[in-house]
C-alpha cells in the first residue's frame, strides 16, 4: 500500500480479444497532489489505461492501486472520492443538462439528497453552464457536452479527478478555462490525472508528465526534469568576417555538431558552460553580437519519443 | 506569526485541509440508496417521450378494435374468431380481453423487447453506463433497477390496453353481466374480477420475455440488436409451439401458456393451468435472470 501515490500501477497490461496489446506493462505513478499530464497520440492506450484504473476493464496482467487500494476489488469503497471523465462525456440525450446531473446524483448511493439542488447548481456554474442548464443535452455543442461531463465529475468534493481528454472539442477559450479550472482544483489539494494527445494544451498546468507511445509508458516524471538539458544548443551571432573565427573557437572547445550560416554559428552545448564560450570568443577577437542557448521544447521531446507527432499511432 | 494570523489560519483549516485519506462515512451508501436508484430508473423509463408514445399507441388498439366492431356489428361476423370477440358487441367488458388477445402475438412482445432490450444496451450505447458504474452503483443493484424499469414499462403498456379497453367498451357497448365461455352468466362485478385476472395473467406472461430481453441487453452495446433478438425469441417460441413433432417440449416454451388466460373465463377457474403458466414464466426468469446477472457483473465496459 502506498500513502504518497494517488495512482500506482505495476506491469499493467491489456490485450484485447482482437489480439491487440493496447497497454503494455506500464508502471504509472501519480503522486498525491500532482497534476499529472498523461500524454500520447491517439490510439496509444491512454483511455484503455484509464478504464483499467477505474475498474471498467479488467487488466490482462498487472496491478492497479487507486488511492492506496487495489482495483478493481476495492471499487465500491474507492470510486466515490474519484471524479472521472472517460472517453468523452455521456448523458441521456433527451434530458436537460440539469436533469442529467440530478439523475446521476440520485443514482449515487452516497450522495445527500438534501443538498442535491445546491450541488448541481454550483457544479453547473463552475463550468460556466448555468445559463444553458435547461437545454436538452442533445442540443448541446461538443464544448458544452464536455463542460457538463466536468460538472458531473465535480458534483461532490473529490480527492482524485481522472480527466480523459477534457479539452477535446473545446475552442481555445474553453481550453484555457479548463486549464484554469484544473489549476483551481489542484490548489484545493485535489490530485488530477489529465490525458491529452496535445502536449501544448496541458503542459502549462502539469507538475508531472507521463508519455505513452503504442501502449508503453516511454517517459514519466516531474515536468521540470523532463526537458533534456544535454540537448541544449548554443547559437552565436557575429559579423560575417568573424564567422570562421567563431567556428574555430567552438571547434577548439570540443563542441560537436557545429553548423554555420550567414552571421551565425551553432553547436550542441554539451558540458561546456556559456561563460567559457564567451570568454574564449572575446580572447580570440571575435565580435560577439549575441549568444543564445535554446532548450529543446517539451513538444520536441514528446514528438521524438512518440515518433508519430499528430498522427494516429496505429 | 501574529495572533491575528494564527486565528485566521485556524479558522480556514477545515476547508483548506486536503482530505488525505478516504472518509468511509462520507462515501458509504446512504439509507434508501437502492430505492432512490429504482425511483430514478422508473422516472427515466416512464418519463421518456418515446416510451410514452409507445404506450399511448398500444392504448389506441382497443379503441380501434372497438370502433371497427361498432361500425361493422350489423354484418355477419364471429366465424372462427374466439367467442369473446363475438361477444364484444353484447358486452363492452370483452373489449379488454379481445384487445389483449389481439396484441398478444406481436405488439406486446415488441413492447417487451423495446423495454428490456434497451435496459442495459441503451445505457451502454449512450456511454452513460460507465458513469453509473463509476458513481459507483453496484452492478447487481443496477441490473435489478433496470429489470424493474422494464417491468414497469410492460405493466404500463398492459394497463393502458386494459383501461382504454374498459372505457371504450363501456362507452361503445355498455358493461353487462358476463356470459362465460361455458355459457353460464355471472354478475358484472364478478366479471370485472375475472377480467382483472386475465389482465394480470397476460402481464405476468410477459415477465419471462423481459428476462430474456434483459439478458440480450447485457450482451451488446447496440439496443436494436437486443430488441430484435428478443422479438425473434418470442416468434421462434411460437413457431416451435406449432410443430406437433415437438409436443414433448411444448409445455416448457416461453409462449405456450400465453393464451391460457381463458382459464379465468370458465365457470371454475382452473388454477393448475394458471399455476403452470406462471411456473414456466418463473423458470424462464430464473434462467435468463441469472444469465443476465452473471454476464453483467463480469463484463468489461468498453463503450
Ligand atoms: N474494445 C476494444 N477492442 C479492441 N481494441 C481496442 C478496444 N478499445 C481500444 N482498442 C485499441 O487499443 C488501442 C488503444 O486505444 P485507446 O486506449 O483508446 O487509445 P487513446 O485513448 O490513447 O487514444 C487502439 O489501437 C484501439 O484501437
Ligand atoms: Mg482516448
Amino acid at each position: 500500500m502506498s500513502d504518497t501515490l494517488a495512482i500506482r500501477t505495476r506491469g499493467l497490461t491489456k490485450r484485447f480479444r482482437t489480439g491487440q496489446i493496447a497497454v503494455d506493462g506500464i508502471d504509472l505513478e501519480v503522486p498525491r497532489g500532482a497534476v499529472y499530464g498523461f500524454l500520447g497520440p491517439n490510439g496509444s492506450g491512454k483511455t484503455t489505461t484509464i478504464r483499467m484504473l477505474l475498474g471498467l476493464v479488467h487488466p490482462t496482467a498487472g496491478e492497479v492501486e487507486l488511492l492506496g487500494r487495489p482495483m478493481p476489488q476495492a471499487a465500491r469503497e474507492v470510486l466515490g472520492p474519484v471524479g472521472a471523465l472517460v472517453e468523452g462525456p455521456a448523458f441521456q440525450p433527451y434530458l436537460s443538462g440539469r436533469a442529467n446531473l440530478v439523475h446521476l446524483d440520485t443514482c449515487d448511493p452516497s450522495a445527500d439528497p438534501s443538498t442535491r439542488g445546491r450541488r448541481v447548481g454550483e457544479a453547473l456554474d463552475r463550468v460556466g453552464l448555468g445559463a444553458a442548464a435547461g437545454k436538452k443535452y442533445r442540443q448541446y455543442s461538443l464544448g458544452m457536452k464536455q463542460r457538463l461531463g466536468l460538472a458531473a465529475a465535480l458534483l461532490r468534493p473529490r480527492e482524485l479527478l481522472v480527466l480523459d481528454e477534457p479539452t477535446n472539442g473545446l475552442d481555445p477559450q474553453g481550453t484555457r478555462e479548463v486549464r484554469s479550472l484544473i489549476r483551481e482544483l489542484a490548489a484545493e489539494g485535489i490530485t488530477v490525472l489529465v490525458s491529452s494527445h496535445l502536449l501544448a494544451e496541458i503542459d502549462q498546468v502539469c507538475t508531472h508528465l507521463g508519455v505513452m507511445s503504442t501502449g508503453r509508458l516511454v517517459l514519466q516524471g516531474p515536468r521540470d526534469d523532463l526537458a533534456r538539458h544535454e540537448d541544449r544548443r548554443v547559437t552565436v551571432t557575429t559579423t560575417s568576417e568573424h564567422l570562421v573565427a567563431a567556428r574555430q573557437v567552438l571547434d577548439s572547445l570540443g563542441l560537436s555538431d557545429v553548423v554555420s550560416g550567414g552571421t551565425t554559428v551553432s553547436a550542441a552545448l554539451g558540458e561546456v558552460v556559456t561563460p567559457t564560450i564567451a570568454a574564449t570568443m572575446v580572447a580570440a577577437g571575435v565580435d560577439l553580437v549575441e549568444m543564445v542557448v535554446s532548450e529543446p521544447s517539451l513538444e520536441q521531446v514528446f514528438v521524438e519519443l512518440t515518433g508519430e507527432g499528430f498522427d494516429v499511432a496505429r | 506569526m501574529s495572533p491575528a494570523e494564527s486565528v485566521s489560519s485556524v479558522r480556514s483549516e477545515p476547508e483548506a485541509q486536503p482530505e488525505s485519506s478516504i472518509q468511509p462515512e462520507r462515501w458509504a451508501p446512504r439509507r434508501g440508496a437502492t430505492l432512490r436508484l429504482i425511483g430514478a430508473e422508473l422516472r427515466l423509463v416512464l418519463g421518456r417521450r418515446r416510451n410514452q408514445v409507445l404506450i399511448a399507441g398500444l392504448g389506441t388498439m382497443p379503441l380501434l378494435i372497438g370502433l371497427v366492431l361498432y361500425f361493422t356489428s350489423g354484418g355477419p361476423h364471429g366465424d372462427g374468431g374466439p367467442g369473446f370477440i363475438a361477444q364484444v358487441t353484447q358486452n363492452g367488458l370483452f373489449l379488454v380481453v379481445s384487445a389483449l388477445f389481439i396484441c398478444l402475438p406481436f405488439l406486446l412482445p415488441l413492447t417487451v423487447a423495446i423495454a428490456s432490450g434497451d435496459a442495459v444496451a441503451g445505457e451502454a450505447s449512450t456511454g452513460t453506463l460507465r458513469y453509473l458504474l463509476l458513481l459507483p452503483v453496484s452492478r447487481t443493484r443496477l441490473l435489478v433497477a433496470k429489470a424493474l424499469g422494464a417491468l414497469a414499462f410492460v405493466a404500463a403498456a398492459v394497463a393502458a390496453i386494459a383501461l382504454v379497453g374498459l372505457v371504450a367498451g363501456a362507452a361503445l357497448f355498455g358493461l353487462h353481466d358476463v356470459v362465460l365461455l361455458s355459457g353460464t352468466t355471472v354478475p358484472l362485478s364478478e366479471g370485472l374480477v375475472r377480467v382483472l385476472g386475465v389482465v394480470l395473467y397476460v402481464g405476468a406472461s410477459m415477465t419471462g420475455l423481459v428476462a430474456v430481453g434483459l439478458f440480450f441487453s447485457t450482451l451488446t452495446e447496440v439496443p436494436v440488436a437486443a430488441m430484435a433478438a428478443t422479438v425473434v425469441t418470442a416468434i421462434v417460441s411460437t413457431v416451435l409451439d406449432s410443430l406437433n413433432a415437438l409436443s414433448a417440449i411444448h409445455p416448457y416454451l416461453l409462449t405456450h401458456h400465453w393464451y391460457d388466460f381463458a382459464a379465468f373465463l370458465r365457470l371454475e377457474v382452473d388454477w393448475t393451468v394458471v399455476a403452470q403458466g406462471l411456473g414456466v414464466q418463473a423458470a424462464w426468469i430464473a434462467v435468463f435472470g441469472s444469465l443476465a446477472w452473471s454476464r453483467f457483473i463480469q463484463s468489461s465496459i468498453t463503450s
